[in-house]
């Protein structure tokens, strides 16, 4: 049984269709990465996949429960569904720490001070044991990430989708984020939107191209990268890599 | 003379002060009634789904549309033609507390709104529903965000409690117009009066900004907003 399945999603806001049929399947422990050029509806995919915005058509399961089923409870659901956001969207009112100890709180019920504790740990893993008490506004752009990733993986998801995390980073800062998320990678699944190659390339067990609202190609990196079969996704790659071609051989 | 007013102002000191306290009784318990009429019409507002919308926004424009005064003689010169009675300072009090309501609706439901949907979204993915996600992570940053407003409503509230008067509450201006009549004195006493206004509004607006520095979350708000100096 899959971990996930994502079974024909289609998507409309308004009279624009995003999503136009979406299909795939992730295995526990995977990393899958989601390429495509903006607009393509790879957000929201992702969101589609957590019910923030509920497919048109289609299904989603989660552990061989049908999740898009209006009946299930989400919230519960959502606990196992970390998110990651590009633009981070810590609690401001929090420190680091609360920020991620919050969920285990309020959601999962955990005594204040153990919540605390396991915050901490999270925060370790992520590098920011210093930081715990400062609060998102004295952060930079690469620490409020790796809380955000702290907040999701103390909630101890089965999935987490992450939402162009480095997107809206400095360049200098996108290595410490990439270095949590490689660390992550085969302790928990992940679905990455990303344009960073070099992850991608590195990191990632299979790549998905997106483009126009459908996934136009998907295999594993070397495939894509050497040998794609369509001739968009050649050509995407072929952009894409000059745009950040010199730091993907290093990753 | 110097004497003279001394002596007067003793002598009117223990009625001013008695319509000091009826002042003050109006002021805080409007501003507390009227904050927690006005959460509950800001949350529906922003929340609530269309029934309760219509019903909040109905509310908070029927009362911001009226003036207070008016709201005061339906109540209380009002409402006992139906058979409701109320006493004078039952009648100010429900009136200031349901006006207030409606001005503090409005400034929470902007505080409401001004708080980024992204952590709306982010508290809903961790698997808070919604009634938490507002109580948790949405409330506490508005209410931070609504101590100004709230700041002006407190000394709007102790000014305009004045109009009380109107419908024969003994508060401070009552008093003062009590004291001045049979003596002919208005310069003084509500020259008087008007120094204690002045006095508890500055002394109200030091703790109100004393409580927002105090609550101020660090790295955003005023205690860290170093402004660059111009030498």
């Amino acid at each position: 049984m899959a971990l996930l399945e994502v079974k024909d999603i289609y998507k409309s806001y308004g009279n624009a269709q995003i999503l136009k049929g979406i299909s795939f399947t992730m295995e526990k422990h995977e990393t899958k990465v989601i390429i495509g050029p903006s607009g393509t509806g790879k957000s929201t995919l992702l969101r589609c996949i957590n019910q923030l915005s509920p497919p048109d058509k289609g299904q989603v399961w989660l552990n061989g429960e049908e999740i898009t089923n209006p009946k299930i409870n989400i919230n519960k659901i959502r606990e196992k569904i970390g998110f990651v956001f590009q633009d981070f969207n810590l609690f401001s009112h929090m420190t680091a720490l609360r920020n991620v100890s919050i969920g285990l709180e309020k959601v999962k019920k955990i005594e204040k001070e153990e919540a605390s504790e396991r915050a901490m740990d999270e925060l370790r893993k992520v590098g920011l044991e210093i930081q715990a008490n400062q609060y998102p506004g004295q952060l930079s752009g690469g620490q409020k990430q790796r809380v955000g990733i702290a907040r999701a993986l103390a909630m101890d998801p089965d999935i987490i989708l992450f939402d162009e995390p480095t997107s809206a980073l400095d360049p200098e800062l996108i290595g410490g984020v990439l270095d949590v998320m490689r660390s992550l990678c085969g302790k928990v699944a992940m679905l990455v939107v990303t344009h960073e190659m070099g992850f991608a390339r590195n990191v990632a067990n299979e790549i998905i191209f997106m483009e126009g609202g459908v996934i136009v190609e998907k295999g594993p990196p070397k495939e894509m990268f050497i040998h794609a079969k369509m001739t968009r996704t050649r050509e995407f790659l072929g952009r894409i890599g000059t745009l950040y071609g010199e730091e993907e051989k290093g990753g | 003379m110097a004497v003279d007013f001394f002596q007067f102002f003793l002598n009117s000191l223990p009625d001013l002060l008695n319509g000091l306290g009826n002042t003050l009784i109006l002021t805080f318990i409007s501003i507390t009634a009227g904050f927690f009429i006005g959460l509950t019409l800001a949350l529906g507002r922003v929340y609530g789904n269309k029934i309760i919308k219509v019903f909040c926004i109905g509310y908070i424009e029927i009362i911001r549309g009226t003036p207070l005064l008016v709201q005061l003689f339906i109540i209380y010169f009002g409402l006992p033609s139906v058979g409701v009675v109320f006493s004078p300072m039952q009648a100010a009090l429900l009136g200031l507390s349901i006006n207030s309501g409606a001005y503090q609706a409005e400034y929470l439901r902007g505080s409401l709104q001004s708080i980024e949907s992204g952590q709306m979204i982010a508290a809903r993915s961790l698997g808070m529903n919604r009634r938490k996600s507002i109580q948790h992570i949405i409330l506490p940053q508005a209410l931070r965000i609504s101590i100004p407003a709230w700041s002006n409503e407190f000394i709007y509230l102790l000014q305009y409690s004045s109009i009380a008067y109107i419908i024969t509450v003994a508060e401070l201006t009552a008093e003062g117009k009590f004291i001045a009549a049979p003596t002919f004195r208005y310069l003084e006493v509500f020259t008087i009066i008007a120094i204690i206004y002045l006095v508890i509004t500055i002394i109200s607006s030091e703790i109100f900004d004393r409580i927002a520095k105090h609550l101020s979350i660090p790295g955003i708000g005023a205690q860290e907003r170093a402004r660059p100096r111009l030498v």
